[in-house]
């Protein structure tokens, strides 16, 4: 059996914090950016401009049928390069965070434009319908009528994709990048303490995601009662 | 900005004199993508079935086990399980067992340790759509069968089941898709599947976009025939009278 010494975890906290403060970074800005970009997505895809709603469908289908970790590969070995000899930075610039942040917003945007459509498809159409016959505009009715009542009904979707998302956000570990995990990979591999990081690790994001999605559910269950 | 574009870097041998094409590598890449998913699908599909089943039964402690089986495997990353399952487990299993596996083919405990991560991991999201697909049945068939005089077990292998496995298949499709696309997190414990392979090609050839566009490419290809099939296999089992029903 393993003998156990968990002496490395209380002296790398600080660093590990910093690590979990990159993966919050990392989640909520692509959070944020996912959800503004996947509800233009959703807006174009219901939208009756034919080349727009087949751009999004196109873009929605490639981002859900490719790898995430093939999408952050790209972004890590790719883009970077690219911007490098477009915007003529000098070579090896850290992009990494930033790249990062792209490639899960883009990559998220596609799954979280399904789930806002979803949500704009369940406003019964009367709602659409008053808002015209009040004389607004289809982009006023959309944003004044529609998209609350739509979001509204989104919110524990769009958290629980969040919570995916955080999870996901582990995989930055193919760049190097020094998130959480790889923070505690990293005093595990230097302290050849492997075993006792990376069950602080799984317990770690066990407690934060499971907490996480019990408040989602807490908060779902009063949106039905409500 | 200039870049040479060659795509006819796949057709040359590799510089590491292995006798293969880098397409021969890719080719393996695939193969082994193929070979894990669908081994770790079948595993999920028999896990996730009985994991489903359990967490609809009355008794509380066969469910509240099941209940933490599928939140355990679904509030961990999987890269996290990746990890605990190559480096963590056979070094916490006794010291013959986790002996034993150190001392196999890296190659086969590498593909071992991801078999069994994918297929836990996707069996615990398997049972939530089979807990679903129970739980949408009218309650009145559990019923009917209990009236009839069928025993519990009876009425899940004679009535509910039947129905069950029908109704969840278009959710599993979206499951079985998953499956193909988590696999390439496998390649960072080094097993070269289709991603790991991409990587290598960039490394070898110094060719990203021709390495990347194939890879890409290769995992359209895979969804795409996985959708087709499932749309057939759907269109097999449709039930009449629900949604989607003929």
């Amino acid at each position: 059996m393993h003998d156990y010494d968990w002496s490395s975890i209380p002296n790398s906290l600080p660093f590990l914090w910093d690590g979990m403060k990159i993966s919050l970074e990392i989640t909520l800005s692509a959070v944020v950016f996912g959800i503004i970009w996947g509800t233009l997505l959703a807006l174009m895809r219901l939208s009756p401009v034919k080349p727009l709603s087949w751009f999004a469908a196109g873009y929605v289908n490639l981002f859900r049928a490719v790898p995430l970790v093939m999408v952050l590969l790209w972004f890590f070995l790719i883009v970077p390069r690219l911007l490098e000899s477009l915007l003529g930075l000098p070579r090896g610039t850290d992009m990494r965070l930033a790249s990062a942040i792209a490639g899960f917003a883009l990559f998220e945007a596609a799954y979280y434009s399904e789930i806002i459509r979803a949500g704009i498809q369940s406003v019964p159409k009367g709602q659409m319908g008053a808002a015209s016959a009040l004389g607004m505009t289809y982009g006023q009715a959309m944003r004044l009528v529609v998209l609350p009542q739509a979001f509204r009904n989104m919110v524990p979707l769009l958290l629980t994709q969040g919570i995916i998302l955080f999870q996901d956000t582990s995989l930055v570990y193919v760049s190097a990048l020094a998130d959480f995990f790889g923070a505690a990979y990293k005093v595990g591999d230097r302290d050849g303490r492997l075993v006792e990081l990376l069950l602080f690790a799984g317990a770690v994001y066990f407690v934060l995601c499971f907490t996480a999605s019990r408040i989602v559910r807490h908060y779902q269950n009063r949106l039905k009662t409500a | 900005m200039a870049y040479n574009w060659n795509w006819g870097v796949f057709l040359q041998p590799t510089a590491t004199g292995d006798e293969s094409t880098y397409f021969g590598w890719m080719l393996y890449g695939f193969k082994m993508t193929i070979a894990l998913s669908l081994s770790a699908w079948l595993i999920a599909l028999a896990v996730g079935a009985v994991v489903g089943v359990l967490r609809t039964v009355p008794n509380k402690w066969l469910s509240g086990i099941a209940t933490a089986y599928v939140e355990v495997f679904r509030n961990i990353p999987l890269l996290v399980q990746l990890f605990l399952w190559y480096f963590v487990i056979p070094e916490l299993l006794p010291e013959n067992l986790g002996n034993a596996f150190k001392q196999t083919n890296p190659i086969l405990q590498q593909f071992l340790a991801s078999m069994v991560c994918l297929a836990l991991f996707t069996s615990a999201r398997v049972a939530e759509q089979v807990r679903s697909g129970i739980n949408s049945l009218p309650p009145g068939q559990k019923n009917a069968g209990l009236a009839m005089g069928f025993t519990l077990p009876q009425t899940y292998r004679h009535v509910m089941l039947p129905m069950a496995v029908r109704l969840i298949v278009p959710p599993l499709t979206s499951e079985f898709l998953n499956i193909f696309k988590n696999s390439a997190v496998c390649s960072t414990i080094g097993l070269l599947e289709l991603a790991a392979q991409g990587r290598q090609l960039v490394d070898y050839t110094a060719q990203p976009y021709e390495s990347f566009i194939a890879v890409t490419v290769a995992y359209l290809l895979i969804n795409v025939v996985v959708m087709f099939g499932m749309r057939w296999v759907e269109g097999y089992v449709r039930v009449p009278g629900y949604i989607g029903g003929k």
